[in-house]
């Protein structure tokens, strides 16, 4: 165990919180405002991912294909709300679950019969290629650039919900959903934007974790239950916790799978300790979301309820 | 005479709440006696919810406290409470309303009776669940729609089920949170008389915005303006004083 | 006891799958046997599932876990060379109680989307637990040499493990019957209806949902156990979320307010996707191989179409029953 090793797998655990928190944002928004479970928003992600792909396939430069990707998300989010989602904010969890259940298995057979079952490669492109070198440790470029792009929307987000009329919409639907409705604010078209940008966020993460993660059915699925951990723990229908929640997560989950097996074999005869310490790892973030909820089943930094 | 006869059967001291800034409960003191009715009054936002709530353990007190038959009940849950004998009937009516009428109250029985974690015989053939709870329904007059589905009934019959289900507990206390809400004039008059019949039988704090009511069945009425108990007394001195008419009587142009 | 058609229809598909191993040897397709064997395992699973989804009210997208968890007891045992059946049993029934309890404790105090979001994530923990054992197989799987010895039951014969399921899926659809009827029943499902009040009348609701969520947890490693003797196999993919969330349909199809609608569910759903799966008459060879390489699409647009309409359950439109009454 190195200074550079703690360095480099703590900046690891940041680029994964940060792609946690795209992910998470748009999705305890829905949560927080319509009141909706979105299982479905692995697959929007899933989509940015091959929707850039694609792009960067048929030579479209990097960066316009992520902002296709983004566009595409988030396109895919708004037509899926207007034509059948929103039918069910008036039915039970219940019904949203396996409403957005079966989106997924849609969705991952329409992957796989376009792309087919095994992965699809996009490369880190050239000019985000290389490494870094600070500390005596050199770190990826385009990881470097993922923490950047990522907490640079963290701003922006934070921006527009507490600067602009639409953030503040959207802040009084997130505490009060019933009282924005009733002040006239067009509610359906609030809603629509809403999980849009949502998509948009997912499909933003897809495409920057592309290169990185591989590119094939079901990867949203992996990233849709760690982005559930991170909403539960961080608090529901809370930016803030899930911001805190994803980077607090995705540290956690990272340094766990490196460190403790180690830890583990300090103590532990080897054989034991090889077998104790990944699984111990894999649990890690389910009990801290475990104790957590015990502690303060609201989440972390909750939303204050008006 | 014991002592245990002349202390009261709820005592509430020093009771505040605050929401915020907000002082909804506001330093109150309020007593229940066996056999009597005492009644709260008070304009809309006075706080008679909020007040409710810290009595029966769903909302916990910022300061001051709760006794129950002589025990310090301040920190115990709402189940616990209902269980030593704090019975409380809902404003707005609180049932399942895919179960028939009898099923609702024997829901009561049952957690009267004890633990309910009983597998084996069908409730249904349980005479000691069954019986109480149809003579809790022949007591509201309730017994001829024993099995009806309770979302078929009339907003009166709701009120009486309200009523039975509270009475099936064999509660010591009944807290009655405006039992006469959404009455036409004669099932009010009915409800004036079973709740006149249940004084013999319980202590019971009435909150009621029917002021008809509340003079004919009260023997004490407090009145709650702005979280703060304001008058307490017979509902003679009640309707005799000044603040009260100024703070809140006044405006209802009660007839002297 | 009224005998109405929600009987009727029961008591005739208990028939039906009374006299499959008949109908199987005269047709000479031994196949059918273990299918239904397969489809009565999971139909074991839903009606587990359905006393907290359906009487309890709690959505739970992680019943899958106590499936593995039965299984994985067969299997673990099994590759100690513990190969008593009825030992593996009372361990895993015991191993599914531990495991409930202790995740029951966290999760049965919240409610809504919380409780469906965490079971989900336990039941993925599970799932990467099972993955990390790699001295049982971790991903690929623990193959079990032969089925349990159960003394009397031969469950190496097929008919034999068939009617030994078949038995313990009546034996459980009584047992919740009883409980459903008796004081247990009344207050679960008064929890359901209005907590709120329920409480206030002085029970301990989170004790009632607990207790309902545990038993329910070991009907699901009840199934387990069976899958893992039927498969001779156990994977951490019977804690797949999938699975989890194909019990829900399953739930839902036939009809959650009743405790048979399930069975109709199981039946159901398995059919469908095994029919979609494998079924090549050869009348259009190319959407064939399409819908069998893509059949799981076809189920999610099912899933998705039946989560925007779905009322009573086709069980429960069958008898007769409106939107979710009162309990079988």
């Amino acid at each position: 165990m190195s200074a550079t090793l703690v360095i480099s797998q703590l900046l690891n655990g940041i680029q994964l919180g940060v792609l946690l928190f795209l992910m998470a944002a748009g999705l305890t928004l829905v949560f927080g405002i319509m009141n909706f479970v979105n299982l479905a928003h692995g697959s929007l992600y899933m989509m940015g991912a091959y929707i850039a792909a694609a792009l960067v396939g048929q030579g479209v430069p990097f960066v316009w294909a992520g902002l296709g990707a983004m566009a595409g998300a988030a396109l895919l989010g708004f037509v899926l709300e207007r034509t059948a989602l929103a039918k069910l904010y008036a039915r039970d969890h219940l019904y949203q679950v396996l409403a957005t259940f079966g989106l997924i298995l849609f969705f991952n057979e329409v992957v796989r019969y376009f792309w087919g079952a095994s992965a699809v490669y996009m490369d880190v492109p050239a000019a985000l290629n290389g490494a870094l070198t600070f500390m005596g440790i050199n770190y990826p470029f385009y990881r470097f650039v993922i923490i950047a792009v990522g907490l640079g929307v963290a701003l922006a987000l934070y921006l527009i919900i507490h600067k602009t009329r639409l953030g503040m919409l959207i802040r009084a639907g997130a505490s009060n959903a019933d009282m924005v409705g009733v002040l006239g604010v067009n509610i359906k078209l609030l809603n629509s934007a809403v999980f849009a940008l949502g998509a948009g966020l997912a499909g933003l993460a897809g495409f920057m974790a592309g290169p990185i993660l591989s590119v094939q059915p079901g990867m949203g699925e992996p990233v849709l239950i760690l982005t559930l951990v991170v909403i539960v723990t961080g608090g529901i229908g809370s930016i803030r916790g899930a911001f805190l929640g994803a980077i607090i997560i995705g540290v956690v989950d990272t340094l766990g799978r490196t460190f403790l097996p180690i830890i583990f074999s300090w103590f532990l005869e080897q054989s034991l300790a090889q077998a104790a310490g990944p699984a111990v790892a894999s649990m890690l973030i389910y009990l801290l979301m475990a104790v957590v909820l015990a502690l303060r089943p609201q989440g972390l930094f909750p939303v204050k309820h008006g | 005479m014991s002592t245990s006869e002349l202390r009261p059967l709820l005592e509430v001291e020093g009771l505040v709440k605050r929401f915020g800034g907000l002082l909804a409960t506001d330093h109150v003191n309020l007593t229940v006696n066996a056999g009597e009715i005492h009644a709260i009054i008070g304009p809309n936002g006075a706080g008679k919810t909020t007040l409710i709530g810290q009595l029966t353990g769903e909302l916990a007190q910022d300061q001051g406290l709760v006794r129950f038959l002589g025990q310090d009940v301040s920190r115990a849950g709402v189940a616990a409470r209902a269980h030593l004998g704090l019975g409380r009937s809902y404003q707005i009516t609180q049932v399942c309303r895919e179960f028939t009428v009898l099923e609702n109250v024997m829901l009561s029985v049952q957690s009267h009776l004890g633990s309910s974690f009983k597998f084996w015989k069908p409730v249904a053939e349980e005479r000691e669940v069954v019986e109480p709870a149809r003579a809790a329904l022949q007591r509201v007059g309730l017994a001829k729609r024993a099995d009806e589905i309770v979302a078929n009934l009339a907003h009166g019959e709701h009120r009486q089920l309200e009523l039975a289900m509270t009475l099936a507990l064999k509660p010591k206390v009944l807290l009655l949170d405006e039992p006469m809400a959404g009455m036409s004039q004669v099932e009010s008059e009915e409800m004036v008389s079973l709740i006149a019949t249940l004084k013999s039988a319980h202590g019971i704090l009435l909150v009621e915005h029917d002021m008809d009511a509340v003079f004919k069945l009260a023997d004490r009425i407090s009145v709650l303006v702005y979280g703060k108990i304001i008058a307490s007394g017979t509902p003679e001195a009640i309707r005799h004083s000044q603040e009260v008419r100024d703070a809140y009587l006044g405006e209802e142009g009660l007839v002297a | 006891m009224k005998r109405d058609r929600a009987f009727w229809f029961a008591a005739a598909t208990l028939a039906f799958l009374a006299l499959l191993p008949v109908y199987a040897a005269l047709a000479a397709q031994p196949f059918y046997v273990t299918l239904f064997s397969r489809i009565m395992v999971f139909a074991l699973a839903a009606v587990g599932l359905n006393l907290v989804l359906g009487f309890g009210g709690l959505v739970s997208f992680g019943h899958a876990l106590y499936i593995g968890v039965g299984a994985y007891s067969v299997g673990i045992l099994a590759h100690h060379g513990i190969t008593n059946g009825w030992v593996q049993l009372v361990v895993a029934l015991a191993m599914v109680a531990l495991f409930a309890a202790v995740i029951g404790a966290v999760v049965v105090r919240t409610g809504g989307m919380t409780f469906i979001m965490i079971t989900l994530a336990f039941a993925q923990m599970g799932f990467f637990l099972a993955v990390s054992l790699k001295q049982y197989g971790g991903d690929d799987g623990l193959t079990i040499d032969a089925r349990s010895a159960m003394g009397l039951f031969d469950l190496a014969n097929n008919t034999v493990l068939y009617y030994v399921i078949f038995a313990s899926l009546l034996l459980t659809l009584y047992l919740f019957h009883r409980f459903i009827n008796a004081r247990f029943g009344l207050a679960l499902r008064g929890i359901k209806a209005n907590e709120r009040r329920l409480a206030a009348l002085g029970y301990p609701t989170f004790r009632y949902k607990l207790v309902a969520y545990v038993i329910s947890a070991q009907v699901c490693g009840l199934a387990g156990f069976w899958l893992a003797n039927l498969t001779k196999f156990a994977a951490p993919s019977y804690m797949a979320w999938t699975v989890s969330g194909e019990l829900i349909v399953i739930a839902v199809l036939g009809g959650m307010s009743s405790l048979f609608g399930p069975v109709i569910g199981a039946l159901v759903f398995l059919l469908l996707e095994e029919v979609l799966s494998s079924w090549k008459p050869g009348i259009w060879p190319a959407a064939e191989t399409l819908l069998g390489n893509h059949w799981l699409g076809l189920i999610g647009l099912f899933v998705f179409t039946l989560a925007l309409f779905a009322r009573q359950g086709i069980f429960g439109y069958l008898a007769g029953k409106k939107d979710s009454a009162g309990g079988h």
